[in-house]
């Protein structure tokens, strides 16, 4: 504080900048002359200049993280998914579903459950169809074995069991998942064959 | 009472910790967001805008957590060490002038007192390794010890240049002589003296590439592996203190410190005139906290043995080297 009025004294003053820089050229051709090339770029850091290069160039690249939960940013699903499994209707609203059991045969898991009786009208169905989707492990067998397409794989990731005892996904539950995701189930199925 | 010197100096102290506080806490996420970017990834971005608040939640969680003593540590010792860590640091700031004239101390011996004070951090590190009676820590605190020690002599080599050209131990006189324009610096003259004082800056404030005393795939986090909560928080505060500080001391001691880099310059003085110096040397250390992020982004950590052997050998010849260059330079007056 006492000799902030120097600064005038300083500016300017006697410094040589050609000198200087004749110096600096001076010295860097004679380290280049006692060292070699190899060690004469290792003596400038060469290689560090050039990694510096490399990270300083990628600070300023598009950033490719996807933030997973927010809205547009999944990644696309294959319309081969094999998500939640459900049941399907067919078009008057009929259940698929024919009770051959197939499904509960194929699956590796043993996670489906199926009683059937026939109906009043004499149709064979289900009478319980449940899947354990603590055993269920989405390997999509029952969908390759159902002769009707009754059973199906969504390409619904989203979904969570959050009490024991929720795990046993009964028929209705099933069917419902089925009718919510008829439409989706279509278009997966359009996709995939036009591939 | 408000003549009383004690509170002007009190006063003046705030009027540095607080900033510097809330940019170490800032600092902490700028270098998890700058690394990130140079991984390709954006870093951390939930709490508040773009990750703004990640600070105050970080110093939450610091503050909650539970301060655990191991059984064996020397209780006294323990406690101590983090604050020997982070009151030099804090220190050191008193003697570093923010302007023409904006200086707490503005005493002869600056940077000898800043060479003293930042060694005294070797001391927090050595006490905190070995009180903590751990092995890794005290594998730790040896290197970061045998480090801060010999990085000591390469930098205070690089710092005699410094002073040759200036001729004054004073920070102030210091930046004053380098008054007139970028082309005046000290960095011109006292390039390889440069590059030297800034590898071993980086070694002293232990950051990457230099960071064997931490060495996270080797000894877990080195001294401070045993400390947790706010004690664990000091020692990080303490280390982003003494990154930035020794980003403005850089800028002082070689970039003109809050000089204007168009001084001298016909037009652009009178441009950028209304500039205040602090911001001219904010600006300047930025680039210094930067280059420390960039370059924990970029370099792989040294091995400990080749540690030593850049600093003895090659540093501290390479600083030796020029100063008889530098000294015969002010001899002729070309600086």
């Amino acid at each position: 504080m006492d000799s902030s009025g120097e600064c005038d004294d300083f500016s300017g003053v006697g410094m040589n900048i050609f000198a200087v820089i004749a110096v600096l050229v001076v010295s860097v051709g004679l380290m280049r002359y006692f060292l070699g090339h190899e060690s004469f770029s290792r003596f400038i850091l060469q290689d560090f200049f050039k990694g510096l290069q490399v990270t300083g160039k990628a600070f300023f690249t598009r950033k490719i993280t996807q933030h997973y939960p927010d809205k547009g940013e999944e990644l696309p699903i294959s319309p081969r998914f094999k998500g939640a499994l459900a049941l399907r209707r067919y078009e008057n609203g009929e259940e698929r579903c024919i009770a051959c059991k197939l499904c509960e045969a194929v699956c590796p898991a043993l996670a489906i459950t199926i009683e059937a009786e026939p109906r009043e009208d004499g149709a064979r169905k289900t009478t319980r169809f449940d899947i354990d989707t603590f055993k269920c492990i989405n390997c999509g067998l029952c969908e390759e074995a159902c002769p009707v397409d009754s059973i199906v794989c969504t390409d619904e990731m989203h979904y969570t069991i959050k009490e024991r005892g929720d795990n046993i996904l009964s028929k209705e539950q099933l069917l419902h998942i089925g009718d919510m995701y008829e439409q989706k189930i279509q278009e997966n199925h359009r996709k995939d064959s036009n591939e | 009472m408000i003549d009383s010197q004690w509170f002007w100096w009190a006063f003046y102290s705030l009027l540095v910790i607080i900033p510097l506080v809330v940019a170490v806490a800032y600092l902490t996420t700028a270098e998890r967001k700058v690394i990130g970017y140079m991984q390709l990834r954006t870093g951390p971005n939930r709490v508040g805008f773009a990750g703004i608040l990640q600070p105050i939640a970080d110093a939450i969680k610091f503050i909650t957590k539970e301060l655990i003593f191991p059984e064996k540590a020397d209780w006294w010792l323990f406690i101590l060490a983090p604050q020997l860590m982070l009151i030099p640091s804090l220190i050191a700031w008193s003697v570093l002038p923010f302007d023409e004239g904006w200086v707490i101390a503005n005493i002869d011996a600056g940077v000898l007192f800043v060479l003293a004070m930042t060694a005294l951090s070797a001391y927090g590190v050595l006490i905190a390794g070995w009180a903590s009676n751990s092995k890794y820590a005290v594998m730790g605190a040896m290197r970061a010890c045998a480090q801060i020690i010999s990085y000591e002599i390469a930098m205070g080599f690089a710092l005699i240049g410094v002073i040759l050209i200036s001729k004054s131990l004073n920070l102030s006189e210091i930046v004053r002589s380098q008054s007139g324009g970028f082309w005046h610096w000290h960095v011109l003259p006292l390039l390889p003296m440069f590059v030297v004082y800034w590898i071993c800056a980086v070694a002293e404030t232990n950051r990457a590439p230099f960071d064997v005393a931490e060495g996270e795939t080797e000894l877990v986090a080195g001294f401070h592996v045993e400390y947790s909560g706010m004690m664990f928080a000091v020692f990080f505060i303490a280390e982003y203190a003494n990154m930035i500080f020794v980003s403005f001391f850089t800028s002082t001691m070689f970039f003109g410190g809050w000089l204007s880099p168009f001084q001298g310059i016909p037009g652009l003085e009178a441009v950028f005139s209304f500039v205040p110096g602090i911001v001219w040397l904010g600006i300047k250390s930025g680039f210094f906290v930067f280059l420390f992020l960039w370059m924990r982004a970029t370099f792989p950590r040294y091995r400990f043995d080749q540690l030593m052997v850049l600093g003895w050998k090659r540093l501290i010849p390479v600083a030796l080297a020029w100063i008889p260059v530098v000294s015969a330079m002010t001899l002729v007056g070309w600086v």
